[in-house]
């Protein structure tokens, strides 16, 4: 897992409620048994029109947005546990996912791949949403060691809870793996109590 | 202290807790499919690490699987490639696989149960976010991404930090013909689809306490669709009955030692939960939904709501429904009745009664997809596949089907498809396939009017 500090970005909006990992990468996409790829199609079906032509109007296909940083509507994430969806979006090229609530699954696996999911209050969502539509160039800092996220220019920022541990895993580019098999004496010493 | 349920299941699973972190919690059972394990096999080879525990692993081929001709080689490339590496995959590991052919295959959280796996006060994982069917045991049971996937085989555990607890309780008792999914499409209507997020839920009340072990299923797969990480019902005598027997189920003395250790889990006189909500039985009606999450369901007989905002337009739009409509007499083409909510002997016996006699309407497409290969075995020695046939319904193999589309089985653009499955996001079923959940029930008699219906009026 990439190791992950500071990022200061311009972001892409997309102000939708309840966005669910079916949507960011559709069922019929899941057939690989590799981690590759999955960026090319992260929201397809919002993406291209029936016809397969390009839907202009989806913020991800519109020229002014761009960034490594995803704002999204209330409840990100819901749905199907597919860790899918966190490599769509990071093979895609987004750090960071911003948004009023992040579903439990969905958050988990973004951790897990080095990817960010920021938890603001509505009202700052909304000021972001604003923001980034009067000025696409607005700017996004993201420091998780102060864990704050900022507009720069502005006066304007937040602080975001994470828990301890994870913090320190995303810093340090670690993962659970390496934590659960240096803890292996433990696990054997409660199947052994158990059994 | 007064413990919960939840409380007793996860705190006799800690491994190791620390000050201010996530848990080691230790898993006694991992259910494995093709779709969410190849990626996890892939990360433990690369970095060198042995399965710990194939003993306590299950795996089965349920989401990518045709469900017709199951005996043929799998026609789609990709589909047969991504079936054939769990293969490998489990037979270099030394993990149980039952694949395509096997008379125990079915959908993950089909077979868990009915082979007798699924057990009270285990904790069980698997990389599909309905495990929380299994909840229905008592067990806590939960859906994970790929890269825990990989931490239970590389560790038989997971650091996680312990959700809070909800409990939801409805008494009463339901009108008749009410089935356990109208309470649960009910329930999940009131609360919305993000308020059990950081939750486990309880279902507690005469409702749950009077339901069949399939009933109860039905509820605690569809936990997920409010948020919840997982729902859980305490463990009684209905619950011993069904685990009583099963292939894996301990045996003899066995089995009276964990029934009384099963009996000490129900939550504790007084305990308390971080959040309750209670409901009437005598509210909930025949439920159907209108929208694109699970949320938006109102009883038959109800009009869509005039709701103002964005998503909430967008989504109506989507299934091409006005504010204030009603659903009755809306004709549908398409008609689904399976997957791991609703596709167990209890949901076809509670459809063919209904249907039996009956003609589908001329206008319909409606499949049939057992849960598994035991429940497809079952309905045939109940004769149930007669009345399926006869009535113009088509019977598949068992499968995840038409849920979620990943083979053949899927509604067309722009149909509207009566579906018993869990999801009715945008292009669940198909790419601008429209979705509206029902129970069997309601499913059943959508396939013989043709059109949606008030199975009171
Ligand atoms: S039936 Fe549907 S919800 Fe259930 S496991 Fe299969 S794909 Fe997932």
């Amino acid at each position: 897992m990439e190791a992950f500090k500071k990022l200061n970005s311009t972001a892409v909006p997309i102000q939708i409620e309840n966005i669910d990992t079916d949507q960011i990468i559709p069922a019929r996409f899941l057939k690989a048994t590799d981690r590759k790829g999955f960026g090319d199609n992260v929201f397809r079906d919002w993406r291209y029109h029936k016809d397969g032509s390009e839907n202009q109007a989806f913020p991800l296909n519109n020229p002014t947005f761009s960034g490594q940083i995803l704002v999204a509507g209330n409840n990100f994430g819901c749905g199907s546990s597919r860790e899918h969806a966190a490599w769509a979006l990071t093979g895609y090229g987004f750090k960071v996912i911003i948004s009023s609530f992040f579903a439990d699954i969905f958050k988990g696996n973004a951790l897990n791949n080095g990817l960010l999911p920021i938890q603001v209050s509505e009202a700052f969502l909304e000021i972001l949403f604003e923001e980034i539509q009067k000025n696409p160039n607005t700017h996004l800092h993201v420091d998780l060691e102060k864990q704050t996220l900022s507009i720069e220019g502005s006066d304007r920022f937040e602080t975001f809870e994470i828990s301890a541990y994870k913090k320190q895993c995303m810093i340090n580019g670690y993962d659970d793996i390496d934590y659960l098999v240096n803890n292996r004496d433990k696990i054997i010493a409660f199947e052994k109590k158990n059994s | 202290m007064k413990k919960t349920l939840f409380d007793k299941v996860w705190d006799s699973h800690v491994v190791e807790r620390s000050e201010n972190g996530p848990d080691i919690l230790y898993i006694d059972k991992h259910l494995i499919h093709e779709v969410t394990s190849p990626q996890a096999f892939n990360e433990l080879e690369e970095r060198g690490i042995p399965v710990f525990r194939p003993d306590q692993i299950v795996a089965t081929a349920d989401h990518n699987v045709p469900t017709q001709n199951q005996h043929l080689p799998i026609k789609d490339a990709l589909s047969r490639k991504q079936v054939n590496q769990l293969t490998i995959n489990c037979e270099k590991n030394g993990i149980t696989l039952y694949g395509l052919g096997h008379e125990y295959q079915g959908i993950v959280h089909v077979i868990g149960p009915e082979l007798g796996i699924t057990q009270p006060g285990m904790t069980m994982v698997c990389g599909d976010s309905h495990t929380s069917t299994h909840g229905a045991f008592g067990s806590i049971a939960f859906g994970i991404g790929t890269s825990q996937v990989a931490q239970v085989f590389a560790s038989q555990c997971l650091l996680l930090s312990k959700p809070k607890s909800m409990r939801i309780t409805v008494n009463g008792t339901l009108k008749k013909t009410i089935q356990p999914k109208d309470v649960i499409l009910y329930i999940i209507s009131k609360l919305g689809t993000d308020s059990g997020t950081g939750y486990f839920v309880e279902y507690a009340g005469d409702v749950f306490e009077n339901m069949t072990m399939e009933g109860r299923m039905t509820v605690c797969n569809m936990s997920i669709e409010m948020g919840a990480r997982g729902g859980m019902i305490a463990p009684d005598q209905t619950t011993f009955d069904y685990v009583q027997g099963k292939e894996f189920a301990p045996k003899g003395s066995d089995f009276d030692k964990k029934v009384a250790y099963w009996k000490t889990l129900p939550t504790d006189e007084g305990a308390s939960f971080d959040a309750e909500f209670e409901f009437d039985a005598a509210d909930i009606g025949h439920m159907i939904t209108y929208g694109t999450n699970p949320g938006m369901g109102m009883k038959v007989t109800e009009t869509i709501p005039s709701l103002q905002n964005d998503s909430f337009e967008k989504s109506l739009e989507y299934m091409g429904f006005n504010k204030g409509e009603s659903l009755i007499n809306k004709p549908i083409n398409y008609v689904f009745i399976g997957s791991c909510t609703n596709s167990r002997i209890e949901d076809f016996r509670i459809a063919a009664a209904y249907i039996k006699g009956k003609q589908k309407a001329e206008n319909e497409h409606a499949l049939i997809v057992p849960g598994s290969q035991q429940v497809d075995a079952q309905i045939r020695k109940e004769g149930l596949d007669k009345v399926f046939e006869n009535a113009g319904f088509e019977l598949r193999q068992a499968g995840c089907s038409a849920c979620l589309a990943m083979n053949d089985d899927k509604i067309p653009q722009g149909e509207y498809c009566v579906s018993t499955s869990n999801r009715n996001f945008e292009g669940r079923q198909g790419p601008g396939a429209r979705t509206l959940l029902a129970s069997p029930l309601m499913a059943a008699a959508t396939a013989v009017a043709g059109k949606i219906i008030d199975l009171n009026s």
